[in-house]
């Protein structure tokens, strides 16, 4: 029994990512994690339900959303999901450089998604007073809309941390398992963002 | 390594051992001490309410007071003593029912036990600082977002970071389960205990993300000025009930599921039968947890959902009645025919069997909607949760320190003291709960402060504060116990019992810090007594001798849950004093720092070498 | 037991399971043009205004249960063997999720 986790060509495992215990612990962890971030985020789609009609007299989801912004959201984020997919691919092919990359690549669309998100909290609050604190309806959205910003916010710190750390040594047993929960995580970040622009934006929009 | 060899250490590194463990077993006696402390504060904090209660109009603590003692006592008991005691009972022993070295993430295991016990400080240091909570321990919002002072933020964010720390014990549990069995150990092989452990795991895991966000929601609402729960605001305080009960339904399923797997366990044992109907007690404890799931609102059937919503979540809460009762008569069925075997931990199961049909019954009765607007919050609710409550889940509590005391701590339990709290305990029970019954049919409001005379009320509550005398005298004669069999109790040998699982075939009591040093060859159910009377008396190795790798010892999990301890603090002060900002982001800061230097530093563990085993045989 | 025992060492990460890298990718490239294909369908019907807002809403919770199957079981390999937990512990997070949406949405005002 080898107590080393390079990863050598020759040696390489089809699944590098659950090849070790620890990796298997760690894939499976993280999914039943998801399990219950899908009951945390419910409760929150739960309140904006119960509360997105109670405006208080300020602007409605009709009068506040464009959907030109959120279209570009969500393209930003999809591909990013593509993108992270690519990585696990070149992960499964041992390459680690093209692996860096295309994780690169997601991080900054993360980045960009999160950009206007910012631009667009920022935009409600300046031109119609709309805040965390205006009304029931705005204490909804801000909350439900800003844990997810908050989710991808630490998926873009938990990327950047990951590349740095292994940028000098390459791919082994120990750190494939890390990549690969990072690449869940982030998918799922993407499911939520599916169910907030469907729920909140394209629904608020139809009234 | 037992007690004994790690104090000739010395007290400082003894204390630097617990304070950086990771070995499932010394967290598991990490929860016991800190569950145990609370449970103590939390029975001093009944006691006193008992005592306000004594006679009519009692003057002996203050309104004020005495609404900080429910919402404590509750609180306390719950999310501090109960919780934890069963997390300390999981980790002694599922990982060695299953044949495991380790739980599969030893640090997050120790990162969760630290968690709960900050989580717990902060929330107690309120006594100390503004005042404790005084909302009730629902805290429902119409009352909280009116709660003057600091108290309702300590409960908001210690139980957060409590709460956090229990949902990382879930999901840690979830995966040992899946992935460390050893080998031959099936599903269908685990012990009763394993099996709860599992479902209750899975409760913790869809049902706390509900609290989590539900306590965000009452910390933006106090602390930041959102409208959640502002009715001027367009904001509906009946969110706060939906998903607190969301939480808290499943939240008493996962108090008393553990147990349940426990009792089997101990019936099966002290009959020295094959439980019954092993299969049918797995898939009721499924039932439960899935059923358990979808009754939260008949906490609610007086909000006024209507008889529609009232009709559906009173008939889902009959129906647990079923696989309930399935539980209970292959209880029956497995002592029936068995030579049953009474001590301390089999009194405890025996008592358990009634008092808890008693809860379960008024549980039926509560579930009824039309009967429940006559109950509702009277003493009537308040004995029924206790009698399923202290009937079940203490009872389970004790019934398992008797039980696993050898495996936690090498030795057994005085047998004569143990008699003793389980009859003196027992008998306080029924006296404080029983007439609790008639007290609230009689019309007496549970929270309140004082009772007038002659009102049919003062000799109910006088029995029922006798009873919580009595089951103080238990608990102390239970600490006694304690402190005598660590003194004076003799060593006990690795299979006390003349156990069934894989938790007595260890080599010794308690078991070395590896566990096993060959993983065991599991056979069937209850694998230990299979070899006990088809095989050799003792479990066939699964693999050779060799290295046996085992994680390393870590302080970050106390460092970290201290970060989060010092932003508490700064999250409740920072509406005073803009300055407390400091402490917040400080304390933030420090966590997110101890958790990159967990991310950045690489941890193999390491290796017990296969030559050191070799050299400790000879 | 814990390392790397269950190793399967092949020569080079062999060509045929480099093709089947590859188809899988080829999969994972449709799945990701079907979600475009589907959000923009979302967008449209919106944008557009073409549908009665009583049929759009339905309409679009279905979009949204498709496409984030399409996530599940492609891009997070959900489809694949091993997952049999994962799979079981999401349907049971979202039938939890779905009884706090209808106690929260439905009978929070009655």
């Amino acid at each position: 029994m080898s107590h080393d986790h390079s990863l050598y060509p020759e040696t390489m495992p089809q699944n590098p990512e659950k090849a070790t215990l620890e990796g298997k612990n760690k894939f499976l962890g993280l999914w039943f994690f998801l399990g219950g971030e899908t009951v945390l985020f419910a409760s929150l789609f739960g309140t904006y339900l119960a509360l997105k009609d109670s405006t208080a007299g300020g602007p409605s989801s009709e009068e506040l959303f464009g959907l030109e912004l959120v279209f570009i959201m969500t393209v930003l984020l999809l591909t990013s999901s593509l993108t992270s997919v690519y990585a696990m691919y070149h992960m499964r092919n041992n390459d680690f450089k093209k692996m860096q990359l295309w994780l690169g690549i997601t991080a900054l669309l993360g980045i960009g998604f999160l950009g206007l998100e910012i631009y667009e909290f920022s935009h409600y609050i300046t031109e119609y007073g709309f805040t965390f604190r205006s009304s029931a309806f705005g204490s909804a959205f801000y909350a439900l809309v800003g844990f997810h910003g908050g989710h991808v916010t630490f998926g873009i710190c938990w990327i950047i941390a990951l590349m740095i750390r292994n940028a000098r040594r390459g791919l082994n047993l120990y750190n494939a398992p890390k990549f690969n929960t990072y690449s869940l995580y982030w998918h799922y970040i993407d499911v939520i963002w599916v169910f907030v622009f469907t729920v909140v934006y394209l629904m608020g929009k139809v009234g | 390594m037992s007690l004994a060899a790690t104090q000739k250490k010395g007290f400082g590194a003894f204390l630097w051992d617990y304070l950086t463990t990771v070995d499932h077993k010394k967290i598991a006696h990490l929860y016991l001490a800190g569950g145990g402390f609370f449970f103590l504060l939390g029975g001093i904090e009944a006691v006193i309410i008992r005592i306000q209660l004594i006679k009519p109009e009692n003057d002996f603590i203050s309104a004020g007071l005495y609404n900080e003692m429910i919402t404590m006592h509750g609180t306390t008991m719950i999310f501090l003593a109960a919780m934890p005691i069963l997390l300390g009972l999981m980790n002694a022993a599922m990982p060695l029912q299953i044949g495991a070295r380790d739980v599969a993430f030893p640090f997050l295991n120790s990162l969760g036990f630290w968690l709960f016990m900050f989580g717990g400080i902060l929330l107690n240091l309120s006594w100390f600082l503004d005042g404790a909570p005084d909302a009730g321990w629902t805290s429902y919002a119409a009352l909280a977002m009116d709660s003057p002072g600091h108290g309702v933020d300590f409960y908001v964010a210690g139980l957060q970071i409590a709460g956090a720390g229990t949902l990382m014990g879930g999901i840690n549990f979830l995966v040992t389960v899946v992935t460390m069995r050893a080998p031959g150990m099936t599903y269908m092989r685990m012990p009763l205990f394993t099996w709860a452990t599992f479902i209750t795991s899975v409760l913790i895991l869809f049902a706390f993300p509900a609290l989590t966000i539900n306590l965000f929601l009452l910390m933006f609402d106090r602390m930041f000025g959102t409208a959640f729960f502002d009715v001027s605001l367009g904001g509906n305080t009946i969110i706060w009930q939906h998903l607190f009960w969301i939480f808290g339904h499943p939240e008493v399923y996962i108090l008393i599921l553990p147990l349940f797997g426990l009792f089997s366990d101990v019936f099966s044992t002290f009959s020295r039968k094959r439980l019954f109907g092993y299969t049918a007690m797995v898939f009721a404890t499924m039932l439960i947890a899935f059923l358990g799931f979808m009754v939260w609102a008949h906490h609610m059937f007086t909000v006024g959902l209507g008889p529609v919503a009232n009709s559906i979540f009173a008939v889902a809460t009959m129906a647990i009645a079923v696989p309930t009762g399935i539980k209970i008569f292959n209880w029956l069925a497995t002592m029936w025919g068995g030579s049953v075997k009474i001590n301390a931990a089999m009194l405890w199961a025996l008592g358990f069997i009634p008092s808890f049909t008693i809860g379960g019954m008024t549980g039926v009765m509560l579930g009824s909607a039309v009967a429940d607007f006559q109950y509702h919050d009277t003493y009537f609710v308040v004995a029924h949760f206790h009698y399923v409550i202290v009937g079940g889940t203490v009872f389970g509590i004790f019934c398992g320190l008797h039980y696993w005391w050898p495996l936690l701590f090498g030795k057994i339990l005085n047998e004569t003291m143990g008699k003793l709290t389980f009859w003196t305990f027992f008998i306080g029970f029924h006296l404080t709960f029983f007439i609790q019954h008639f007290l609230g049919l009689m019309g007496m409001p549970r929270r309140y402060w004082v009772f007038l005379e002659n009102q049919g009320l003062d000799l109910g509550n006088l029995i029922s504060t006798i009873g919580a005398f009595f089951m103080s005298f238990a608990v102390i004669v239970f600490l006694i116990n304690i402190v005598h069999t660590a003194v004076k109790g003799e060593k006990a040998p690795a299979d006390p019992w003349d156990g069934r699982t894989l938790e007595w075939a260890t080599e010794s009591s308690p078991p070395p810090y590896y566990n096993f040093k060959q993983l065991p060859l599991t056979r069937g159910l209850d694998p230990l007594w299979i070899e006990k009377t088809e095989g050799k008396g003792h479990m066939t190795p699964a693999e050779p001798l060799g290295d046996v790798h085992m994680p390393n010892g870590s302080f970050l999990p106390f460092l970290m849950s201290l970060g989060f301890f010092v932003a508490g603090l700064g999250f409740i002060y920072q509406t005073d004093e803009k300055l407390w900002y400091i402490a917040l982001y400080g304390g933030m800061a420090f966590a997110l720092l101890m958790m990159i230097i967990r991310s950045v530093k690489d941890d193999h563990g390491y290796y017990i070498k296969k030559e050191e085993f070799e050299r400790e045989a000879e | 037991m814990t390392e790397n025992t269950n190793t399967k060492t092949n020569k080079n990460l062999d060509a045929f399971q480099k093709r089947k890298n590859k188809e899988e990718m080829k999969r994972q490239l449709i799945s990701f043009g079907l979600m475009i294909v589907l959000t923009l369908i979302a967008f449209a019907v919106v944008a557009t205004g073409a549908i009665e807002s009583m049929f759009v809403i339905p309409l679009l919770a279905f979009l949204a249960v498709i496409q984030v199957a399409f996530q599940f079981y492609y891009f997070m390999h959900m489809k694949d063997k091993g997952h049999e937990m994962p799979t079981v512990l999401i349907y049971g997070g979202v039938w939890a999720a779905l009884l706090t949406l209808a106690g929260l949405a439905l009978i929070s005002w009655w």
